[in-house]
């Protein structure tokens, strides 16, 4: 199976209070980058579904990584070569030139050309919390979709049971591929993949893998490719216009209190919450 | 922070690392303290993940990475995992290992060190006897040849992760007086006459395992001589230079978890109506501590640039490393003081780094051998 893993960069969201607004603008000098953290679920995923789980190195399958952005973008996609995918593709694109519809129109014109059987992606990125290229890519392609998958059992590599949390319990659904899947957090979990290529005994750790030395050398010598964005899309303009930006107001402190009277007195005439 | 000469491997090595520590130690560092041990799984654990051979070559089954690669780990095991005992005695290899694989033949790199960085076999390094530990020439170990093995009698101490060691790259005497008599000998676990004296207590380092080693006509065979007979002295002295850019990093990491810990405690601890962080006498404190620290690592940084550049540098090793011990010292006892009464409780972590600190200005060469190196090259 060959797999495209669309990865973002976001600034680290635990240092959310270094973002700074200059003159209606977002100001993202001294940020530190990571990778969307549901991006690399979506890798490990990927992972999982193409290799045998008790022999990682053997690999049976593809994973195509790709992002947008310029030059230091590739620092993500190479993170990802270090854990285990096979071939990286960068996007040449300026993060405020994008928003989800571009990058869905982009990406549906690379998967034209790279033919994957699935599209794997995180459910959102925890920078603007859109929850958008998944879906809009589904529509592009005219793929079958399934969003926010806690589960995904892979079946002879031709379609997938995708299940997803939903209120009061899980919705099965079956994909035939090749098909757009956007993950959730719980994605990672020991047994949440299951393929033909890992016996069902196999447990994974809990969570992503992490790249030894040795792998992440090597990943240097992997395939990464540029491609221009104006090839994969003649109309690059974007539908989402910002038309400014401005800081949240900054919280008063909270205060202690003592005994659990005083809590309810104050829940009950302070915040009026009962 | 990062030193200077990091790389983007560098910062995915330590995410890996942290991703390690998180997980595997961090959430059991203090019970493995208190316990003055850890479980031996954590060596096979730290090996699949690549942990222990970050920095030796990729023929041996390591990660291909030189000290710099080393010196991030060994900051990410302490800073996240939160025990030093935990990073030294996992770590013991860092010493036992270099003379072999600097020394050794083909089959002696396969029989030892891949197995060590694997996680499979525990290694450690004994040079220090209980009569001497500085003087390296002056070792009373003896070693006589006798057939096809050197019967070896004599004790060595302070060993660490000597009580689990599978074997233990042993400095004895082969020759007569002097460094010209010295050589390397693997001594493995279950040789006849070779026992464990004693399991130490220490003050500091509890997790690691630290011990007296006793050989008494212990028969360990030839082809466990690593390097010509009567050469070890050389590779004794050159593996120091690596051990001390070593221990000064993780004095450097020390140093600043316990002076993330006091500027945490200072931010919310109250007395007389506000925060401590509020009273100038406490933040002058804490800025003389961020710059001890600045000026550590940055010293750390350019002996670890030299020393992966070639350059000889065991004068700059020796002065790296009493300014790093130096800065432990002050940095951990600052760090006691901010917490004042709860600083000396043992449920605090600035109570056992300060415990911790004391073993550097000894370990790995005493602050007055540094400095009679540092006259040696100064030459005076």
């Amino acid at each position: 199976m060959k797999i495209l893993v669309p990865l973002k960069r976001v600034s680290d969201p635990d240092n959310a209070n270094k973002v700074k607004v200059t003159g209606g603008k977002l100001d993202a000098s001294g940020l530190e980058w990571k990778p969307n953290p549901f991006d690399e679920y979506a890798v490990e995923a990927a992972l999982r579904l193409t290799e045998n789980g008790t022999n990682t190195k053997a690999r049976v399958g593809e994973v195509v990584v790709v992002t947008f952005g310029p030059k230091e973008a590739e620092t993500t996609l190479r993170a990802a070569l270090a854990t285990g995918a096979d071939k990286a593709i960068r996007i040449d694109a300026l993060d405020d030139a994008l928003d989800g519809d571009v990058v869905a129109r982009a990406l549906k014109a690379l998967v034209d050309k790279e033919k994957p059987d699935l599209v794997l992606l995180g459910k959102q990125a925890v920078d603007g919390d859109s929850n958008q290229v998944g879906q809009l890519l589904a529509e592009y392609l005219g793929w079958p979709q399934a969003t926010f998958a806690a589960s995904i059992k892979s079946n002879a590599d031709k379609a997938l049971i995708v299940s997803r949390e939903v209120d009061g319990g899980a919705l099965n659904l079956k994909l035939t591929l090749p098909a757009v899947v956007s993950v959730d957090l719980r994605i990672v979990a020991p047994k949440s993949v299951t393929s033909i290529h890992t016996p069902a005994t196999h447990t994974y750790p809990d969570g992503v893998r992490f790249a030894a030395l040795m792998a992440i050398m090597a990943a240097k010598k992997k395939p990464m490719t540029e491609v221009k964005l104006a090839d994969l899309v003649t109309d690059a303009a974007t539908k989402i216009k910002y038309t400014g930006f401005e800081l949240p107001p900054s919280r008063k402190a909270g205060i202690k209190v003592k005994t659990v009277a005083e809590l309810v007195e104050k829940l009950k005439n302070e915040a009026k919450a009962l | 922070m990062r030193y200077l000469f990091e790389t983007e491997e560098h910062a995915l090595l330590r995410k890996s690392i942290r991703g390690f520590a998180d997980v595997h130690i961090a959430p059991f560092s203090a019970e493995w303290e208190e316990a003055e041990e850890f479980p031996k799984e954590l060596y096979a654990k730290a090996g699949a993940a690549g942990v222990l051979g970050v920095s030796y070559p990729e023929q041996f089954g390591g990660g291909g990475g030189d000290i710099t690669h080393a010196i991030a780990a060994g900051d990410e095991m302490i800073m996240r995992g939160r025990s030093v005992g935990v990073t030294v005695g996992i770590g013991s290899h860092g010493i036992a290992l270099p003379p072999i694989i600097r020394l050794g033949t083909d089959a002696q790199r396969d029989r030892f060190v891949r197995p060590v960085l694997k996680g499979e076999k525990v290694s450690a390094l004994a040079i220090t006897e209980p009569s001497g530990g500085s003087d390296v020439a002056r070792l009373k170990t003896r070693a006589r040849r006798d057939g096809d093995h050197f019967v070896v009698t004599g004790s060595k101490t302070f060993i660490t992760s000597g009580v689990r060691a599978d074997f233990v790259t042993t400095a004895v005497r082969t020759g007569g007086d002097g460094h010209g008599g010295v050589s390397i000998l693997v001594i493995e676990k279950g040789t006849p006459g070779f026992t464990v004296s004693r399991s130490l207590k220490k003050t500091g380092w509890w997790a690691s395992d630290t011990a007296e080693l006793s050989f008494d006509e212990c028969r360990v065979p030839v082809g466990n001589l690593i390097g010509e007979e009567n050469q070890g002295f050389y590779a004794v002295m050159v593996n120091f230079v690596a051990e001390r850019v070593m221990l000064a990093s993780q004095c450097v990491a020390i140093s600043q978890l316990a002076y993330d810990e006091a500027v945490a405690y200072a931010k919310q601890r109250e007395a007389f109506g506000k925060p401590i962080m509020g009273y100038q006498v406490l933040r002058h404190k804490l800025a003389d501590m961020a710059s001890r620290i600045a000026a550590a690592r940055a010293l750390v940084s350019e002996l670890a640039t030299r020393h992966v550049r070639g350059d000889e540098a065991s004068g700059l090793a020796a002065m790296t490393k009493n300014v790093a011990t130096d800065c432990c010292s002050f940095v951990c006892d600052g760090a006691v003081q901010i917490f004042g009464g709860y600083g000396y409780m043992r449920e605090t972590l600035v109570e056992r780094l300060y415990r911790d600190a004391r073993l550097y200005p000894i370990g790995g060469g005493t602050r007055e051998i540094m400095n009679e190196i540092i006259c040696k090259t100064e030459g005076y």
